[in-house]
């Protein structure tokens, strides 16, 4: 086949285009240019589209021996995941960059130039295993499994795949532990085999996501409540706090009952930012919106295992999906969770699909975090 | 074997180039040494520096070898102003094509950034040629402030040739220095140095089948730029740095070559280039030629030069689908972190951001045959559409 192996300067994505071409495929490295001052050199470990990783990536695909190409879709992630993010936050969602990048970038931007080019797959340096079965009816159908490795684990992020995209995809790392494809890429000569993983939002190149958005959206001065509306202090903008953060509140009021206050959830119309007390995190139903099937849509209810952050924990859970729509009850509650996160559900290892967060509540009793507009 | 279409980016060495750099690396010796090893190498420096200066019709003392065109245009720009500003601070103002290489461009910014200059841009008409009546007027406005007047010879994109000897005779006029970057034009067009009056005249040798990594400027006897590189005070004190014998010795070979074969290399080329110009625009009648051309011409465009604009494609999809047919050529433009940029040529001619993206430049030189130009027709048409779906898939979005 011919694969576009999408090449971000960093030691997973050189071993995956190496292990591509090893496998007989004829092979072009493309990096992406998502930076909007992609000329800036690193300014962190974080960030992966520097002069730098630029550089990195044509050293591997040089030393491969394959072509190389850097393509400018900046323009597209500002559009489609930096505005989004700041969208998204703007309406006291937390979003994860990761998967909308995936979703409209990695495997749609670039692999829809690719197929327009002639490729006829991307394949990329992810965490995450492609099996494939019969389909019964003389084809083959490609499913989404979690990577080998439990800490590397990217399936999580890959979660917004669809069956088109996925019957596109390769990601050659699925079934290795990531020290060795360290080993592997020193093995194979390759001057990344030691850079530092990336981590973080990529466009948010200290790493301070707080700061970013103030830079981005201005400071929003508003109350902090508790769940009755006691006013308890000011935040100076709702889209900086997160769901169970406790630190960082400067409440004025001290607590009637001495006990530690979270945050457990922000409301964007009013501009406040609700604190109460740690049992009212807790949650066990969530409703997602702009489901997202990695094969056909589950019918009726089924028991999966449900994430709701990247490198959070599975918790067992029966989901009922209806149309873009999914409700999600969890066997017990989880904390943390908030409004624009993407839940993901596993069935074993095998990814079923994901959703954005768009409620999430108790299925029996006072519901806890809520957020009071849907997703656009 | 591929087809290589991209000789003005750089082109093949020639054999007798290889022999003599060969021959000169094998020996020892510092030119500035004073012993004998020493006096052998100087020979070949000083030799080479009459055959060049003979070959160019301008004196030995006026060539001072560099790195290549780069360091020469940033000598001639930089070493000016400063050496200008020195006698009169007032003179602040340089007058500048807006269709320079960046060698030219980005010393001109940086001026304008850190050393206070101001600039008179003279922009290029829809054809790509700088009007000498912009030069006129830029400097009508006071020719008392203007450090120096920098025209291209040929442009490096769309191989435009500029009216040279006209700008540099009125800037002589005023009295005000001249610089001209001919990297494009040497060996192409005739370089009558004699009778153009530039002050100033950056070449290089990997552009004329020289060895990469060495140029020179040609400094009039009247100027004195202000060094980039202080140090041992060789080339007048105008360039210090232990000189390069063997690349010196292979440029002499380059450039007496370019000179000499001028004339039957431009009749040659221009027929090649008519031919690749005039049947991609009969194949696709959407494409077009930027910079003026008029078939048989080998004076007013470079006879290397073809430069095709393809509406509805990215010029990078075109590259990567000609080299996946075995032709190699360029989109003509900077990259920026690898991203082809816009080109600011086509942009000052009046070309619009999304056409200025689909360009093509394919030169050619002293390899360059028949075959090769049926090779790139042969790969334009399905090249082109698979770029314009590339485009539409995944192309910037539209209101």
């Amino acid at each position: 086949m011919r694969v576009v192996a999408a090449m971000s300067g960093g030691v997973d994505s050189a071993v995956a285009a190496a292990r591509m071409l090893d496998a007989g495929h004829e092979v072009v490295g493309v990096h992406l240019a998502l930076s909007q001052s992609a000329a800036t050199l690193r300014e962190s470990a974080r960030g992966c589209c520097t002069i730098e990783d630029a550089g990195d990536a044509r050293r591997v695909a040089d030393r491969l021996g394959i072509p190389f190409y850097v393509w400018d879709m900046a323009e597209r992630f500002r559009e489609d995941v930096v505005e989004d993010f700041v969208a998204e936050y703007s309406a006291g969602r937390t979003p994860n960059p990761c998967l909308r990048c995936n979703e409209k970038i990695k495997f749609a931007a670039l692999l829809d130039k690719a197929l327009a080019l002639g490729f006829d797959a991307v394949a990329t340096g992810h965490y995450a295993r492609i099996v494939e079965r019969d389909d019964g009816a003389g084809g083959v159908r490609r499913e989404l499994h979690r990577a080998v490795d439990p800490a590397k684990d990217q399936s999580y992020v890959l979660g917004v795949l669809d069956a088109e995209q996925l019957a596109r995809a390769f990601f050659p790392l699925g079934d290795t532990p990531k020290a060795q494809v360290r080993e592997e890429a020193a093995a194979r000569g390759f001057s990344v085999a030691r850079k530092p993983d990336s981590h973080d939002i990529c466009f948010i190149a200290d790493g301070d996501t707080r700061g970013w958005l103030t830079r981005r959206l201005g400071e929003r001065p508003g109350p902090i409540v508790d769940p009755d509306g006691t006013v308890l202090g000011e935040h100076r903008g709702a889209y900086a706090y997160t769901v169970g953060q406790r630190r960082g509140l400067g409440l004025k009021v001290p607590p009637a009952d001495g006990s530690k206050r979270y945050v457990i959830r922000t409301d964007p119309a009013r501009n406040t930012v609700v604190v109460g007390p740690e049992d009212l995190l807790g949650v066990d139903e969530l409703v997602g919106d702009h489901a997202r099937w990695c094969g056909p849509a589950p019918e009726g209810p089924v028991r999966v295992g449900a994430q709701v952050r990247a490198h959070g924990e599975e918790v067992p859970a029966v989901a009922e999906a209806h149309r873009d729509e999914v409700r999600v009850t969890l066997e017990r509650r989880i904390r943390g969770v908030a409004p624009g996160q993407s839940v993901v559900l596993y069935d074993g290892t095998r990814v079923v699909g994901s959703a954005t967060i768009a409620r999430a509540g108790r299925a029996a009793g006072t519901p806890a975090a809520q957020s009071s507009t849907g997703r656009r | 074997m591929s087809v290589y279409l991209d000789h003005a980016a750089t082109t093949t060495v020639l054999p007798e180039v290889v022999a003599a750099v060969a021959e000169q690396m094998a020996q020892t010796g510092n030119a500035s040494s004073l012993h004998s090893s020493g006096r052998r190498a100087r020979r070949v420096v000083e030799e080479s520096r009459e055959r060049i200066a003979d070959a160019l019709r301008v004196r030995p003392s006026e060539v001072v070898f560099t790195s290549g065109g780069t360091e020469s245009d940033n000598l001639a720009v930089k070493g000016t102003y400063a050496a200008r500003r020195a006698e009169d601070p007032r003179r602040t103002r340089l007058v500048v094509s807006g269709i320079e290489h960046h060698a030219v461009l980005d010393p001109v910014l940086h001026l304008v950034e850190q050393h206070g200059a101001r600039v008179t841009w003279l922009e290029p008409d829809a054809d790509g040629l700088v009007p000498v009546a912009a030069l006129e007027e830029a400097l009508a406005q006071g020719p008392d402030d203007v450090a120096l007047v920098s025209l291209m010879w040929a442009n490096n994109e769309v191989g435009t040739v500029q009216p040279v000897a006209e700008a540099a005779a009125l800037a002589r006029e005023h009295g005000i220095p001249f610089h001209t970057d001919a990297v494009q034009a040497l060996g192409q067009v005739p370089l009558p140095l004699d009778e153009v009056g530039a002050d100033l005249v950056a070449l290089t040798g990997h552009k004329i089948g020289g060895p990469l990594g060495v140029g020179l400027l040609v400094i009039g006897r009247d100027q004195r730029p202000v060094p980039l590189t202080h140090g041992g005070g060789q080339e007048r004190q105008l360039r210090s740095g232990t000189l390069d014998v063997p690349s010196i010795a292979g440029l002499a070979v380059a450039v007496e070559h370019a000179v000499r074969h001028q004339e039957e290399e431009s009749r040659r080329l221009v027929a090649l280039r008519d031919r690749l110009i005039g049947e991609a625009l009969a194949l696709d009648p959407t494409i077009e030629v930027s910079g003026w051309w008029r078939p048989g011409d080998r004076t007013r465009r470079l006879p290397g030069n073809a430069h095709l604009r393809v509406p509805g494609c990215d010029g990078d999809s075109l590259l990567y689908l000609l080299d996946a047919a075995g032709v190699e050529c360029s989109t003509g433009s900077a990259c920026q972190a690898g991203v082809p940029q816009p080109s600011h040529v086509l942009l000052a001619m009046g070309v619009d951001e999304t056409d200025a993206r689909g360009s093509l430049r394919l030169t050619l030189g002293r390899t360059s045959t028949d075959e090769d130009v049926t090779a790139f027709l042969r790969a334009l048409c399905p090249a082109v559409e698979r770029a314009r779906r590339a485009r539409a898939a995944s192309g910037r979005r539209v209101g």
